[in-house]
């Protein structure tokens, strides 16, 4: 398997996935970085076979459970402290939904 | 009085027990070298010189009460800038948390808290943990102690710098491809990895969940065993903290005897790409150690040799899903976009992140977000997580004949800054002894050799998962090696900082 070219028109797509409004200079840096690295990583598709499984975790524990005991939470006044703007107890964010 | 930030924490402790200091005096005299090197080093990004003090005299108080206090109790710590502290700001050397003070601590900062340990300050760190130098900090980076035009490794440069300087006898570091070890080699320090869920990870801001470990930077084998224990045992609220019992690693640093321990060289780490200087510290490291009666046998880890293509798809894919709560809706930098009137949330969202993050961490949640899209995610997360099913593979193997594993725990001495910072692949191979450990979950040490061109060069001792203390007691048996040899303790060798009064 070999490593798909990956275009300036593909990070700048990536980008957009990711919410990070890359500058043109930033597209124009990561358009020839990424192709470097995938080529770099690509190696991992030749090295196991079907038969080895995925790992995605070095422990693996399922079904972590705590004692259901109610403990303090943060208040109100805590949460939204570091709120870049607040108001009547609830986080102010900017117009979800477009204009149309 | 000699110089009380030339003690180990060993030292101090005992001094503060039999009462021949105070922690006020401890504390202070640490701030006092804070003050009088941080220009040149650069380890700290926020100075808690109040706070400290405040412990410090509440410690002494109780001492003199009578009441019955931890051992580490009084002993300064350090804190890397990626846990989170209520009477501190979190940044993680990021501008997209500059001032950022979480309503909670990390369960690490609540057991330092609780062990009475003043916390001197928050150190710096590569943006989110993300680099091998510290010169991706967007606060500046730290310089390496022993020559400040060079790296002090990363990502946690700042709690290594700090120890190394004795602007601290101790600091908490966070390990996630090589951040607690290979800053640790190239200053000169002990850093621990501990085995994966052996220390909570709550409060602990998340660089790749599966990876991240946070252990002990010191200047002793002895020392970093103090903390780690400490800072280890279960926590109900990190479901991948284990429920077993610290290792006993306190023991096993007192007792550092090599006598029959099997340790396994890792042939494909060490040669090639690996500095001469580095690999004749190594071998000399070994040669001691067999003299001390160990087992010196060659053991080979075929897979190794993709833990890095492995490690910069696994990492990057849980970045930018980890790092996608930095939305500028709940808390961080909230910048609106240029030239657009009534932008939405979305456009909010996008222009913060741009401004808010480095290019090491753009990088990396573009490549993640890249490895984890659709009709690429079987080629290269899956095939990187299979790989990392066949490093794990190689631990079991390796340790079926071998206590413990050597290698070199990085490739060169400290670079000098700036030299690779436009080369990202040179950068990402520094890993290359570090990565296998966090991706299999067993535990990590580095201990320091010897010197190669005047800079510290790291040996690396791994372990089976949970058995930490084979780490300490080998790393405690090469340390008291290198003294031996030197004549005195390696820390001791660093160059005088200059002094600002």
């Amino acid at each position: 398997m070999s490593s798909p070219e990956i275009s300036r028109d593909d990070v700048a797509h990536l980008a957009n996935l990711a919410r990070i409004e890359l500058s043109d200079s930033e597209l124009d840096r990561l358009g020839a970085e990424l192709p470097a690295i995938l080529e770099h990583v690509k190696v991992v598709q030749q090295v196991a076979g079907d038969d080895v499984p995925a790992m995605s975790h070095p422990v693996p524990v399922t079904n972590v459970f705590r004692p259901d005991e109610v403990t303090p939470g943060l208040t109100p006044e805590q949460a939204l402290a570091a709120a870049p703007a607040s108001e009547e107890q609830r986080f102010l964010v900017p117009k979800i939904l477009g204009e149309e | 009085m000699s110089d009380l930030t030339r003690f180990t924490a060993a030292e101090i402790a005992a001094a503060l027990a039999d009462g021949s200091v105070t922690s006020v005096e401890v504390t202070r005299r640490h701030l006092d070298r804070i003050a009088a090197v941080e220009g040149d080093v650069r380890a700290f990004l926020h100075v808690d010189r109040h706070g400290a003090l405040a412990t410090a005299a509440d410690v002494d108080r109780r001492r003199a009460a009578g009441e019955p206090l931890p051992e580490l109790a009084g002993v300064p710590v350090a804190v890397k800038d990626v846990l989170t502290t209520v009477d501190l700001p979190t940044t993680c050397g990021s501008k997209m948390l500059e001032g950022w003070i979480s309503p909670y601590d990390a369960t690490v900062v609540s057991k330092l808290k609780a062990a009475g340990m003043p916390i001197l300050g928050k150190t710096n760190m590569d943006e989110f943990a993300m680099g091998s130098s510290t010169e991706h900090s967007a606060y500046g980076p730290t310089r390496n102690p022993w020559d400040t035009t060079r790296i002090p490794g990363g990502s946690g440069g700042g709690s290594a710098a700090a120890v190394a300087a004795f602007e601290a006898p101790l600091a908490v570091g966070t390990d996630t491809g090589g951040s607690i070890r290979q800053p640790g080699a190239v200053t000169g320090t002990v850093g621990v990895k501990p085995t994966y869920g052996g220390v909570s990870r709550y409060g602990l801001v998340a660089m790749a969940s599966s990876l991240d470990q946070a252990g002990p930077v010191a200047r002793t084998v002895l020392d970093a065993a103090l903390l780690h224990e400490v800072m280890g045992g279960h926590d109900p609220r990190d479901s991948t903290s284990l429920d077993m019992p610290v290792p006993p690693v306190v023991e096993a640093a007192r007792r550092g005897d090599v006598s029959g321990l099997r340790i396994g060289v890792i042939s494909e780490l060490g040669g090639e790409g690996f500095q001469p200087g580095v690999r004749r510290c190594f071998e000399e490291g070994l040669e001691m150690l067999a003299r001390a009666g160990a087992e010196i046998v060659e053991v080979s880890c075929p897979s190794f040799v993709h833990g890095i293509a492995a490690y910069y798809l696994v990492m990057p894919s849980e970045v930018s899903s980890n790092l996608a709560k930095f939305d500028a809706m709940r808390y961080g930098l909230r910048v609106a976009p240029e030239g657009v009137d009534d932008p939405s949330a979305e456009q909010v969202m996008a222009a913060s992140r741009d401004a808010g993050f480095g290019d090491e961490v753009k990088r990396r949640i573009i490549l993640g977000t890249y490895a984890l899209s659709s009709g690429y995610y079987d080629a290269y997360y899956g095939s990187a997580q299979k790989v990392r099913t066949l490093i794990a593979r190689d631990f079991e193997a390796a340790f079926e004949q071998v206590d413990v594993l050597a290698s070199p725990t990085s490739p060169t001495v400290a670079w000098s800054l700036g030299e690779k910072l436009d080369d990202p692949l040179s950068m990402y191979a520094q890993d290359v002894a570090t990565i296998p450990a966090n991706l299999a979950g067993v535990p990590g040490i580095s201990v320091p050799v010897g010197l190669s061109e005047g800079l510290p060069v790291g040996f690396q001792f791994l372990a089976p998962a949970m058995a930490d203390d084979r780490l300490y007691n080998a790393g405690a048996a090469l340390e008291r090696l290198v003294t031996e040899r030197d004549g005195r303790p390696f820390a001791a060798q660093a160059p005088e900082l200059e002094v600002t009064r």
